[in-house]
Formats: structure tokens, sequence, C-alpha cells
């Protein structure tokens, strides 16, 4: 287990920084490679706790697909190579008000909730399989499946004809 | 491994990505707030799923990532569209809404 | 003593029963004058004779229900003393049996009852101690005739209105003396309705001359007859008014209508007096409850009203009796009422309206003669200003060259003569001097009109008249009986009234059975009635001896005279009878001369009225013939007092005087002096120049003391100057002006004052409390509300990332209170 926690430390850290850089860097592009990081430390934290499919799937969509969105649309809107001066709202001081008030509240009740709940350590060193998860998919949850794939094909024709050229 | 120390991990990436959509100026910026937000989300997800040894936490990330990546698309469409219109996706210009 | 006495109208009905329809009816008296005012003011314009025979057809009627109420008032009293028999008179010593006889019949009860009336005051007493034997044998003789006769009281409404708890009522008053006030206040009224047809005649008012000449008559009948207080003090304002309204009469000239207001204003300041003693007299004698006269004889009479409540209203009353009959202080209007036409001065200013005050002293005469304790002294206030009135208008009456106004002083100095009677307790021979003087001065008034309607309208004697004897027969023969009975000689009325009052002065033991001891009247009286003779002398002499000096007078060919009887301007004669040119307008009197401007004998409607009056001033005496004259039939002596004296008990216990003749004498040796001084004098000035009328270096010419005195007489002793000149002008001038600076700068001052300090407060109110707090507080909330609005419509920037950090806190908020409350 200390490895996992070493590991687990390590990598958080990393995301917390990559993620804090997202949301301060004054330059477009360095915040999608800071995304980049953080949803491969995602990932990781995914397989950390064995939720290995989960975590492959993460990768595959979101470094594969959702950054390359990004990157296009960044490219698309003429973002500006490099520094930009004004990336920031005028009024993030506010922004920070709230983030703090959130994050001061989430803080309490999780602690409040589960105080030193651990994990159960077998269950992560034997991870769940795969079947179990499609078992879950197709089974149980067969119509929120079914809706999500509707709602895919409803985005993509939105998306298509929201972004045509006339 | 405490589950809290997952689920205050997702805390902070979730008041950052906060931050982030209401600090952000950039249209592009503020979903990619958005998406650590999800992933935030994400991270909660899978953390419960393996406290509790169901495989529904991984069912219910693999939906978040689903739509996470429809929104993204639609929402890139539509900034899309906000550049082709205004030529800027700053989004402290876009105040139609003002009243 | 204890008192006990009741009120007439606390035990019921009060008239004697039967005494006569116009006894109880008298109101038609008053009635029957006013309806004629109001006919004659409202359709005299258009009748023939222009109203005035409404008026004299009116008067004609009182005067003959005057003679038939006379008549039935003397059979009243005959009756009441044929039940009587040979009652013992009043004045016995035995006080109380008497009144215990005389309770019953006092008419306080109905027949059947008995009543215990207690004594009637000490003063009575006293005053029968000291008469005691003079009154028996006289007693004796007239046992008969001594009974109480019941005053025929009726009231018509005993609360015609009630004010305060009080009741005022309305009701008459019949006695002896308000039927001869009747009497003779009608006869003289008519006799001047019928002389004023022809000296008003043409005249521009002569309707409303002759209305008020009605309403006058009403007002003094009213005042004669009224049973009580509020009743007379109506009356004897509205004889004021009246007055005022008739002296006015030619208000165009300045002159007249200041007379009248003279009168008036005068009367006024008397009427304080008069309203004072009677609101004295209603608390004390009338217990708070009643004004009725009678009542409060009884009362003074009784002895149970304080000696100083009778005093005071007495002195009061004076003061009213100062003013309307022309006593010392307050007698400067009569002579200036002469402005009036003739027949006015004749009918109110000589008989009728100035002799209210004394009728009123009459009438209330228990509160006289308790209060001012006539009995026994030597000396009272009434007495003493009457006997100075005497004095004044005799020696004023010296100065004037105008005849009317010689008859005035002549009137005030007679006043007295009545005032002073009352004033010494010689009540029926104040009473018999009043009817006396009305008819020879009305005859003297009269004649003095006929002779000015002859001389230019005008009263100059020394301009106009002289020698008339020649030129007007009946109007000398009239007027020298007037002038012979008002100068007392013998066997005419004026010497038979005088005479009973000097001896009724009871002064220097000269007369017997007088109520006191009056030396001091007895003197002044025999003075003035040397005077009287010496003034009316001359006078006459003026007015119908020597030359007629009117041909080459000023005032022949004056336009405007001087004189306060003339003519205003614009006098269209309807036409005489016997003169047989018409009378142009006032300036044509040179006209006069056109007819040969000599004097003529005026017509039979003023001669006549002369000589029923001087026939009446010749023989009225033989009413009131002394007892001392034995020779004549007991029956016929004594019939004025008789008659017209009040004996129930409520009338004081006064003692009648006998004729003596040694005042007699007296006073006819003085009338002689007077009269042959004058005569000497009028010798003399006349044997050099007939047509003269005062010696070119006389006495006043020479300067001196004489001229001093002169000086005196002719400014009326400074009296008018005192009151205009000192008294008023400091009223008006220094009063005024003070009571105007206290005004101005002190109420004035307090009063902006107040307002400068409203004002401030107002504008503090409204800068600082309504500007700035209210509306400041008002305003502030909008303010509120438009800041808050400012402050909240930044949120509606149209920023999406506002709303969702809205979106977050308040979900953060929720939250939070979700995780730590609930």
């Amino acid at each position: 287990m200390v490895a996992q926690n070493i590991f687990f430390a390590i990598i958080a850290l990393a995301m917390v920084a990559s993620a804090v850089r997202v949301v301060t860097t004054k330059n477009i592009l360095h915040a999608a490679l800071y995304l980049v990081v953080v949803l491969a430390g995602v990932a990781a934290q995914f397989i950390i706790t064995g939720a290995e499919f989960t975590g492959v799937t993460q990768v595959l969509v979101y470094i594969g697909a959702v950054i390359v969105l990004f990157l296009f649309g960044i490219m698309l809107t003429r973002a500006r190579i490099g520094r930009e001066e004004h990336v920031d709202g005028e009024r993030r001081w506010i922004a920070g008000v709230v983030a703090l008030i959130l994050f001061a509240v989430m803080t309490y009740a999780l602690v409040d909730a589960f105080d030193t709940e651990a994990l159960d350590a077998q269950a992560v060193l034997e991870p769940q399989s795969t079947q179990m998860v499609s078992d879950a998919i197709f089974h149980d949850y067969l119509i929120p499946f079914e809706a999500v794939s509707f709602l895919l094909l409803a985005a993509l024709i939105g998306a298509i004809v929201v972004a045509r050229r006339e | 491994m405490w589950l809290n120390q997952f689920l205050l991990l997702g805390a902070v990436l979730f008041c950052i990505g906060v931050y982030g959509v209401l600090a952000r100026r950039n249209g592009v910026m503020v979903l990619m707030s958005i998406e650590l937000i999800l992933n935030a989300v994400n991270i909660n997800f899978i953390a419960f799923g393996a406290y509790h040894g169901t495989p529904i936490g991984q069912v219910f990330a693999l939906f978040v990532i689903a739509v996470a990546a429809a929104e993204v698309g639609v929402g890139l469409a539509i900034v899309l569209l906000i550049y082709r219109n205004r030529s800027s996706i700053d989004l402290e210009s876009v105040d139609l809404l003002k009243g | 003593m204890t008192p006990a006495v009741l009120f007439a109208s606390e035990t019921g009905a009060m008239t004697a029963e039967h005494a006569g329809w116009f006894l109880e009816n008298a109101w038609i008296f008053p009635a029957i004058p006013f309806v004629s005012f109001l006919l004659i003011l409202f359709f005299g314009k258009r009748l023939p004779k222009k109203g005035a025979e409404v008026g004299i057809a009116a008067l004609s009627a009182v005067f003959v229900c005057a003679l038939i109420a006379g008549a039935q008032w003397i059979s009243h009293v005959d009756a009441a003393g044929a039940e009587h028999g040979s009652e013992p008179a009043g004045e016995t010593d035995e006080g109380g049996s008497h009144s215990e006889h005389s309770a019953a019949r006092l008419g306080v009860v109905r027949q059947g009852t008995d009543l215990k009336l207690a004594g009637t005051g000490s003063s009575a007493e006293e005053g029968t101690a000291s008469t005691k034997e003079a009154v028996k044998e006289g007693v004796e003789a007239a046992a008969e005739e001594h009974h109480v006769v019941l005053p025929v009281v009726t009231e018509w409404k005993s609360n015609w209105w009630t004010i305060g708890g009080i009741d005022f009522g309305v009701g008459t008053f019949v006695d002896g003396q308000a039927v001869m006030m009747l009497f003779v206040v009608g006869l003289i009224s008519l006799l001047v309705h019928i002389f004023s047809t022809d000296y008003v005649a043409g005249d521009i008012r002569y309707t409303h001359y002759f209305a008020f000449l009605s309403l006058f008559t009403a007002s003094m009948l009213l005042l004669v007859l009224a049973n009580n207080l509020v009743m007379f003090i109506t009356a004897w304002e509205l004889v004021g008014v009246c007055s005022f309204s008739l002296i006015g009469h030619w208000w165009e000239e300045q002159n007249n209508s200041n007379a009248a207001l003279k009168a008036f204003l005068t009367n006024r300041v008397g009427d304080i007096g008069l309203l004072i003693g009677m609101i004295v007299l209603f608390f004390t004698a009338g217990r708070g409850e009643t004004f009725n006269i009678l009542d409060i004889n009884i009362a003074a009479a009784s002895g149970t009203v304080s000696h100083t409540a009778l005093l005071v209203a007495s002195l009061c009353l004076i003061a009213a009796v100062m003013s309307k009959s022309g006593q010392f202080c307050l007698h400067t209007w009569l002579p200036d009422a002469m402005a009036g036409p003739t027949p006015v001065s004749a009918l109110i200013h000589a008989a009728t309206m100035v002799v209210a005050g004394v009728y009123m002293v009459a009438r209330l005469y228990p509160v006289f003669f308790e209060g001012l304790s006539i009995a026994g002294s030597p000396i009272n206030a009434l007495a003493l200003v009457g006997a100075i009135t005497t004095m004044v208008g005799g020696t004023l009456a010296f100065v004037q060259r105008d005849i009317k106004k010689v008859l005035a002083y002549s009137t005030v100095s007679q006043l007295g003569y009545m005032v002073m009677a009352l004033g010494v307790g010689a009540w029926t021979a104040a009473m018999f001097h009043l009817a006396t003087h009305a008819f020879f001065k009305a005859c003297l008034f009269l004649g003095s009109g006929s002779v000015s309607h002859a001389c230019n309208h005008s009263f100059d004697m020394k301009y106009d008249m002289g020698g008339l004897r020649k030129y007007m027969p009946k109007t000398h023969a009239t007027f020298l009986i007037g002038t012979l009975a008002l100068a007392g000689f013998p066997l005419l009325s004026g010497f038979w009234s005088k005479d009973e009052i000097l001896a009724g002065t009871g002064g220097f033991g000269l007369s017997e059975g007088a109520n006191g001891n009056y030396h001091l009247m007895l003197i002044m009286g025999l003075i003035t009635g040397g005077m009287t003779a010496a003034y009316m002398t001359r006078c006459y002499w003026l007015t119908f001896l020597g030359e007629w000096r009117g041909a080459d007078s000023p005032n022949a060919h004056h336009a405007a005279h001087g004189h306060d009887d003339d003519h205003a301007t614009a006098v269209a004669h309807a036409g005489h009878d016997d003169h047989a040119d018409a009378h142009d307008t006032h300036d044509a009197h040179d006209t006069h001369d056109a007819h040969g401007g000599l004097p003529h004998e005026s017509g039979p409607r003023i001669t006549i009225p002369l000589m029923i009056l001087a026939a009446l001033a010749a023989l009225a005496s033989l009413a009131n013939i002394p007892e001392a004259f034995s020779f004549v039939p007991s029956g016929w002596r004594l019939r004025f007092e008789h008659y017209i004296e009040p004996t129930s008990t409520y009338f004081p216990k006064i003692s009648h005087a006998e004729f003596s003749p040694a005042i007699a004498a007296i006073s006819i040796v003085a009338a002689l002096v007077g009269c042959g001084l004058v005569v000497a004098y009028f010798r003399k000035v006349q044997a050099t120049d007939p047509k003269a009328t005062e010696l070119a270096d006389g006495p006043v010419s020479r300067g001196g003391l004489p001229k001093v005195g002169y000086n005196i007489l002719a400014n009326k002793f400074y009296l008018d100057w005192l009151y205009t000149d000192v008294i008023v002008a400091t009223v008006k001038g220094p009063l005024a002006r003070g009571a105007n600076w206290f005004n101005k700068y002190v109420l004035d001052a307090i009063v902006n004052g107040a307002a400068t300090v409203s004002k401030r407060i107002a504008g503090f109110t409204y800068s600082v409390l309504d500007q700035q707090v209210v509306d400041g507080v008002v305003n502030g909330t909008g303010l509120g509300a438009s800041e808050t609005g400012g402050i909240l419509r930044r949120m509606q920037n149209g920023r999406v990332q506002g709303y969702a950090a809205l979106m977050f806190a308040a979900a953060a908020v929720l939250a939070g209170v979700f995780v730590l409350a609930i």
C-alpha cells in the first residue's frame, strides 16, 4: 500500500499543479497542454484505484479526442501564439472567493462524513474486470447506455448543424 | 489509502475548475475548465466505486466521459460560431443579455 | 320687627275688582297712538291731510278714553271710600292696628284672607310722631276720605320672556298719578297736534313729524302705565329717541342735529344712573327675582331692604332724573333742545318728557323716602339738587334774548321745584305742580310759537318782537295769563302749586305739617320765585310791550337765521288758512314785508289751543284747594290729593303741610319786588327810545363785577365749556392718543410678535423639519431604492460568467446550509 500512496501523492501533486497552471497561464496553448497532464494524471488515478477500463477509456477519449478538439478549437479561433495579456476576466477575485467557499464547504463535508475511511486494499489489488463493467452496462444500465448513444448522435448532428458554413 | 484523499483531490480539482470557469475570458479556456470539473467528478465516482466494490462507479464515469465528449464537441461548435460572428471569443464582450 | 311682606305676585291676583274697563285694559292707551304711528308712517303720504288726521283722531280717542278712565278712577276711589266708612287714617299712633287693617285691603290678598303685615318702618313712626296733632283734626274732618285705595295692576303676562332664570313680564299699573298723567299727556298732545297742523304746515317732513308725535305719545303713555322696571326703562329710552328725532326735525342745519345729539347723549349719561339704580333695586327690593314696581315699593316701604341699598339706588336714580328732567349738572341739553319745532318743545320739553324723571321719583317714592331719609331731616340729595336747579334756571333765564330759551330755563327752574318738592316730602305738591306747570308752560310755548309765526319765524326778542299786544290780542292775553301763572300771581294755578311746595319744605317753622325742616330749600325757593317773576316780566315786556322792532330788524332780510327753529331750505307751503299770501322759500322772506310787514294774529288752530291751556292754567288750582279755606265745602277741598295720592301701605306715611299764609305772603312780596324792579328798569330803558331793549350805559357795559357776572351767565356757568372742551376734549385728545399709542405699540406689538414667532416656527418647520428631515427620509427611501437598483443592476451585465459565479456561490451557500444546519 505504501507504493500506491506514494504514487498517488506524486501524481496528485502533479495534477493539482497542472490544474492550477491550466487556469492561470496566459498562454492558451500551454493551458491545453497542462490539461493533458491533468487528464493523464486522472487516468493514472483511475488505474491506481483499479478502474482499468475507465482509465484506458479516459486516455483514449479525453487525451486522444477531446484535447485534439481543443487544439482545433484554439486554432480555428485564432488564439494568439504565445502570451496573451487579457486572458482573465476583471472579476477573477470573485471567482477565487467563490471557489474558496466551495472548497471550504466541500472539505468540511468530506472530512466530516468520511473521516478516515479506507479503501479496501484487497479489492484494489484485484481490480474489477472489464467484464464486470460490461455486464453492468449492458445488463443493468442498458437504457442509460442507449440514452447516451442517442445523446452522442444528437451532439454530433447538432455540432455539425451549428458549425457548418452557410 | 483513504477514501478522503481521492475525494479531496477531486474537491481541489473541482474548485480549480470552478475558478477557471468563472475567471477565464477565453471561451475555449472555459471549456477546458469544465473538463477539469468533469474529471474531478470522475475521480469521485471511481473512488466511491472502489470503496464500495461495485462497478457502478466505473459505469457512471464512462457515461460522464461520453457526455463530456459530446459536450465539448457542441461547445466548441458554439464557440466557433461566436468567433465567426464576432471575430473574438472574449466572453467579457458577449453581453447581449445586458439589462 | 319681623318682615312678613309677601309680594303681590306670590299671593295671587292684584287687581281691584271691577275697577273700570279702561283701568283694567289700560293697554289701549299706548296702543292707539302706536297704531297711529304705524299708519302714518306707512300710509300718511297718501292721505289728504298727510297723516295729520290720523294723529289727531288717535289723540282725540286717547283723550276721551283718558277722561273716561279718570271718571272710572274717581268712582273707584269713591267706592273704596264708601266701603270703608270711617276707618282711621294712616297717620295715627296706632301704626300696628292700621297696618293690620289695611293689610287686608292692600290687595295683597283676595278678599277673605287675612295677612299680617309688619310695621312699615321706623321712618313712618318718626313722621307720625311729629305730625300727630296737626293731622288728627284733618283726619277727623276727612275720615271717610283716608282709606286704602287699590291700584289697578293688570299683569298681561308675567313671563313674557324668560332669560337666565328671570321672568320679564308686561302689564299696567294704574293708579291716581297714572290717571292724572294720562289726562295731562293726552290733552297736551292733542292740543299740540292741532297746533302743529298750522305751525309746520307745508314742511317737507310733515308726515314724519306727525308719525313721531304719535310714537312719542305712545311711549310716554307706556312709561306712565308701566308696571315693571324693564318696561319703564324701555319707554324711557323710547321717549329719548323720539325727542332726538323731533329735535333734529330740521337736521339740514348743523345746529339742529348737534342739539339733537347733545340731548340724546346727555340723557345717555344719566341713563347709566338709571340702569344701575334699577339693577340695585332689582337685587335688593326685588329680591333678585322681580322687576315689578308694586313689589319693589312694598319691599322698600316695609323696611326689610337695607337702607344703604335704597340710598345707593336713590342716588343713581337721581342721576337719571338729572339728565331727563334737566336738573343741575346735566341740564345743558334742554336749552339747546329748543332747536326743534315749537310744538315739540311744548309737548316734550315742557309738559311731558322732561317730567318723566319727576314721575319716576314719584312712582318709586318709597325707595326715595326711605333711602334718602326724607322725613325729619334738614337736607337731602334730592332736595338739594332740585333747589340748586331752580336757582340755576332762574339766573340763566335773565340773559337770554331767545324767547324759547327763556322758557327753557324757566322749565329747568320749575322742574327743580318739582324735584325739590319730592325731596322734602311734598309728594302731592310736586305732582300738582307738574300738572299746572304742564298747562301754563305749554301755553307759554305755544304762545311763543304763535308770536314767532308773526315775526319772521324768529325767536329773537330784542330784534324782532315788541309791542305785539296791539297786533296779537289773543296770543297776548293767553301769554299774559300763562306768565302770571308761572310767576305765581295769586289765584292762578302756579301760585297754589308753588306755595304748596314751599310750605312743604317746612323751613323755619313757617308751615305746619311738613316732613322735615328744609330751611335752605325754602330760602332758595323764595328767591327763585322772585327771579321767576322778574325774568318772565322781562320776557313779556320785550315781547308784547313797547314798540315793534321787527321792521328794521336785521333778521328781516336774513336768508339764514342763527335761530334754531328756522325752516330748512326748500319749504313748500301747502297754504295757510289765514295768511292770504303764500310763504315762499326761506330766501323770500323779504316779501314778508310786502303785506305791510306788520305782525298779525295767528289762525284759530293756533289760538284755540292757547285759550284752552290758558283757561286750565288759570283754573287748575281749583283742584287742590287747601284745607285751610274752610269756606269751601269739605267735599271740594284737596280733590287732587284725594284722588291722586296713593294711600296703600306701600306708600310712605308722608305728612301734608298746611297752607301757610306767612309763606304765601312772603312769596307774593318776592314776586312783586322782582316784577317791580324789572318794570322800573324797562321804563327807564324805553323812556329815551321806545324801541330800545337795554340801557346803553347799563351796569354791564361799565365793566367790573356786573360784567363778570354777566359773562358767567352768558356762558351758562361755563358748564358747556367744561363738558365739551375739557372732558370730551381730554378724552378725544390725550386719552384717545394714549389709547392709540397703547394699541399700536403694545397690543399690536404683541400680536405682531406672536405672528413673527409663528412665522419663524413655520419657517423652521418648513425648511428643517419638512425639507430636510421628512423629505430627507422620503428622498432617502427613494435614493436607497435607486442606489440598490444601481448596485444590483451591475449584476445584469450580460456576462455569463457573472451569472455563473452567482450560481456557484449560491450553490455553495446552500450546500453549506445543508451540511451545517441540516
